[in-house]
């Protein structure tokens, strides 16, 4: 018994090395997928040598056999990898491909017979789930309630505006199944414009206007409410950080005025089209827009 | 040949009617006002900055001090942003506490604007009787919540400090006691000549401009539009309730003043509703996990403050500080309509229309 | 006609105790100044609720001599009731420069004192000693009416103190 457990800790030992090695010469793609299989696998593994007493589990033996199976294909690989000689990187590159098909392969197998040892483990659903690719949660979701709403607007939005304009469109599960739409910034407009009409929900109370810094980019989300049908959407529309402009739709409510204003103060978004665009919080004479996530200010006191 | 000329007057952040430090640049031609800025900023604290580095249970002092008249809401309105990402159920007990606290701070808010708005149109003995009732409601909350102003009441999944059966009532005699009153203020001030000649047909608008600009509460429902979020969206236990909603013909100062007196009789409708099912015993606190770590995503929650829809709009990466926490407020929102309700006013309808308006500018700048 | 010291007899003497005082004019000064301090209102934030609230009719200032005054041409101390932030602190200056000297100033709550919980906001000044020398200061978020009246006793005693003595209390 003994035996059996160190040969794979052993293995792991040894296998470690050549993977470290096999990292350098590997191309980046399988580079991320190998060391989470690897490090599981000898994790599982030490976890076999430490308590003797422990019943030896059915799935983990399956687990360790495919991880074998995965590390003899990979050591094949790199077996062939580095008897095909890195001069000639074209001539590496198509033996590798077989081989990496084999490791990746392997490597969902794995996976598989994880998830499928954790179902089982937490007495979930039967392994059938799991089968299929191990990559989807355990059960599909069902539809929700706001869904139709959801769908109607992308409707009107498609057929009034542009199919290009709706970006992203999806349920805001957290909020109450809010209809959550990403609209682009350059059709923003002409899709404000619909929905305030009567054929395109009737939103005619802008509620609330924020903007967001994410890292990458900047984001204004709209959030609307029909006082005719008392529906809710929420509208976002994403500009870049460089040059951070959007449609302003004062025109089509007027309350957007002064929220726009404070976006700008507060973030540098630019509203071309805004009647009065110019700091509210902040003194004139202020530089920077403090509510960025980069913002220093100029005077450091405290 | 008399010739007039332009007056630029700057109703300067310290005013003693500007309800705070706000300022208006006004264009005057006379007496008659041709162009009204308003100027504001000189109260912002950076509280929405200053919330990316602080977990929830610490932002919650910070909403106090946004509408200081009305604490309570501002409270709820954060907490009750938080328990919905995180679905948390909040006891029977706490909800109903929550419910009587915030209908109390209504009744207060509602005194303070009473008192203040007569104030500036120039009678000076309703403001002692509007603050002498708030010292009422005000001591009941020090001897709930230790506090007379920022209580820091409300935490994410229920409240902080119970109520002793002594206090509910405590609570249960104030309101015959402020019905009485309520019909006192009616006779001293609701049907003064002056008064009326003052406050009829000002600052007048309809309900399309309304929903334009986006107002909401007394200012909302003032043209009859119909839409308060406690019936509306009911959140609490307010569908529990049977109350009123007073709505407005006109548009004008006297319909907002008519219609906040009304919220406060109906406040106490629904204190006295809320006090006869109060449940005898229960928790404080629900099920919340030691560390409050919303799940990534967001979402926009608002609530009826006594000035109108106040939201509350968070962003979380699934961390204990928010990403972006933004708030909506509703006096920033409704005060949009002041420059222009001003054109063509005179100098002391200013100051009629800019009290009817109801602002607290700790929330105009936030 | 001769008036000797020894020969009051002790119902003169009563009657004098009770009529008659000895001070010095910067003591009668002092007393006058100090029971009719005129505050300019300056309520920037929460604390002016509750500075309202301590004007208003359950705890008086009327009684103290304490009138609020809304021109600074016109009043002899500035209470600072409420967070100053940077957009605001030239103006505040220029309000106290416009008062007539004698002047004080009362710093109220703690965002007067040193920026309070908003002390690391970016738009917060720390404390409104930074612009103008202020002689109490009241802690408190916001504090309570009790503890406004006892900081203006405070500052009326600071008055009878710097006159009779004629130290000056300073922060500094």
């Amino acid at each position: 018994m003994s035996e059996e457990k160190e040969r794979p800790s052993e293995q792991a030992g040894t296998e470690a090395k050549q993977e470290t090695e096999a990292h350098t010469a590997d191309s980046p793609p399988e580079a991320p997928k190998d060391p989470e299989v690897v490090e599981k696998n000898e994790s599982s593994a030490a976890h076999e040598t430490k308590p003797s007493a422990a019943p030896v589990d059915p799935e983990r033996e399956a687990k360790l056999k495919a991880a074998a199976e995965a590390r003899a294909a990979r050591a094949a690989a790199k077996a062939a990898a580095e008897g095909g000689q890195p001069s000639a990187p074209d001539a590496t590159a198509a033996p590798v491909d077989p081989e990496r098909e084999a490791k990746l392969k392997a490597a969902a197998e794995a996976r598989a017979a994880r998830a499928a040892a954790k179902a089982a483990a937490e007495g979930g659903t039967p392994g059938g789930t799991s089968a299929s690719a191990g990559e989807t949660p355990a059960e599909p979701k069902a539809p929700s309630p706001k869904q139709p709403e959801l769908d109607e607007l992308l409707v009107h939005l498609r057929t009034q505006v542009g199919d290009s304009a709706v970006e992203e469109a999806s349920i805001n599960e957290l909020n109450g199944h809010m209809p959550m739409l990403t609209v682009r910034p350059e059709q923003w407009l002409a899709a404000a414009q619909t929905l305030r009409s009567t054929d395109g929900g009737t939103f005619d109370y802008l509620r609330n206007v924020s903007g967001v810094d994410y890292e990458t980019h900047l984001e204004v989300v709209y959030h609307l409410v029909s006082l005719v049908t008392k529906r809710e959407a929420t509208i976002k529309v994403k500009t870049n950080r460089e040059q951070p402009s959007v449609p302003s739709v004062t025109p089509i409510w007027a309350t957007a005025n002064w929220n726009e204003r404070e976006i700008y103060d507060l973030l540098g978004v630019a509203f071309p089209g805004h009647p009065d665009l110019r700091r509210i919080m902040m003194p004139d004479d202020w530089v920077g827009h403090p509510l960025r996530k980069d913002y220093v200010s100029l005077d450091s006191e405290v | 040949m008399i010739r007039t000329e332009e007056l630029l007057l700057n109703v300067g952040p310290q005013h003693p009617s500007t309800h705070g430090v706000f300022r208006i640049i006004v264009k005057l031609d006379g007496e008659v006002i041709i162009e009204a800025t308003p100027v504001m900023g000189y109260l912002h604290r950076g509280t929405e900055k200053l919330a990316e580095d602080l977990s929830y249970t610490q932002i919650i002092p910070y909403t106090d001090r946004m509408d200081y008249v009305s604490a309570m809401t501002n409270n709820y309105v954060l907490v009750h942003a938080v328990e919905t990402m995180m679905e948390l159920a909040v006891p029977e007990r706490a909800e109903y506490l929550r419910l009587v606290v915030m209908e109390l701070q209504r009744i207060a808010s509602h005194l303070v604007w009473w008192g203040t708005y007569l104030l500036d149109i120039g009678a000076m003995s309703p403001f002692l009787y509007a603050f002498r009732d708030r010292e009422t409601i005000v001591n009941l909350f020090n001897e709930l919540c230790g506090a007379r102003l920022t209580y820091n009441y409300m935490r994410v999944g229920g409240v902080k400090w119970d109520a002793s059966d002594a206090w509910l009532d405590k609570v249960r005699d104030f309101i015959p006691y402020m019905e009485k009153k309520l019909i006192e203020y009616d006779k001293l001030v609701s049907g003064n000549e002056i008064f009326l000649a003052r406050i009829r047909g000002v600052g007048a608008y309809d309900a399309k401009t309304a929903i334009d600009y986006g107002l909401s509460g007394a200012n909302l429902r003032c043209t009859g539009v119909d839409w308060d979020i406690r019936r509306a969206k009911p959140y609490s236990l307010y569908d529990r309730f049977d109350f009123d909603i007073p709505l407005g013909t006109n548009g004008d100062c006297y319909d907002r003043y008519l219609i906040r007196l009304e919220e406060i009789r109906q406040s106490l409708r629904i204190l006295t509703q809320a006090l006869q099912q109060f449940p005898s015993g229960g928790e404080t606190m629900g099920k919340v996990p030691r560390v409050i770590r919303p799940p990534a995503g967001e979402v926009y929650v608002s609530i009826e403050s006594p000035r109108g829809e106040i939201g509350c709009h968070i962003v979380s990466k699934g961390k204990q500080e928010p990403y972006r926490l933004k708030f909506r407020r509703p006096s920033f929102v409704n005060l949009q309509i002041l420059p222009k309700l001003l054109v063509g006013e005179t100098m002391t309808n200013l100051i009629t229309i800019l009290g009817g308006i109801d602002i607290v500018v700790g929330e105009v700048d936030c | 006609m001769g008036f000797d010291l020894e020969s009051i007899t002790p119902e003169e003497r009563r009657e004098l105790e009770r009529n008659v005082f000895v001070g010095t004019l910067e003591q009668l000064k002092a007393w006058a100044r100090s029971n009719s301090l005129w505050p300019l209102t300056f309520g920037l934030a929460c604390c002016a609720i509750e500075m309202m609230g301590t004007g208003a009719s359950h705890y008086d200032l009327d009684r103290f001599g304490v009138m609020f005054r809304t021109s600074p041409r016109q009043s002899d101390v500035m209470i600072v009731a409420g967070t100053v932030t940077k957009k605001m602190g030239p103006l505040l200056r220029r309000l106290y420069d416009q008062m007539p000297e004698p002047k004080w100033v009362i710093a109220m709550g703690s965002c007067a004192t040193a920026g309070g919980p908003y002390v690391k906001s970016y738009a917060v000044m720390k404390g409104v000693d930074q612009i103008v020398p202020v002689d109490v200061y009241i802690p408190g978020c916001p504090p309570n009416p009790a503890a406004l009246i006892y900081g203006i006793n405070k500052l009326q005693e600071k008055i009878r103190y710097e006159a009779k003595t004629g130290k000056r209390v300073t922060s500094r």
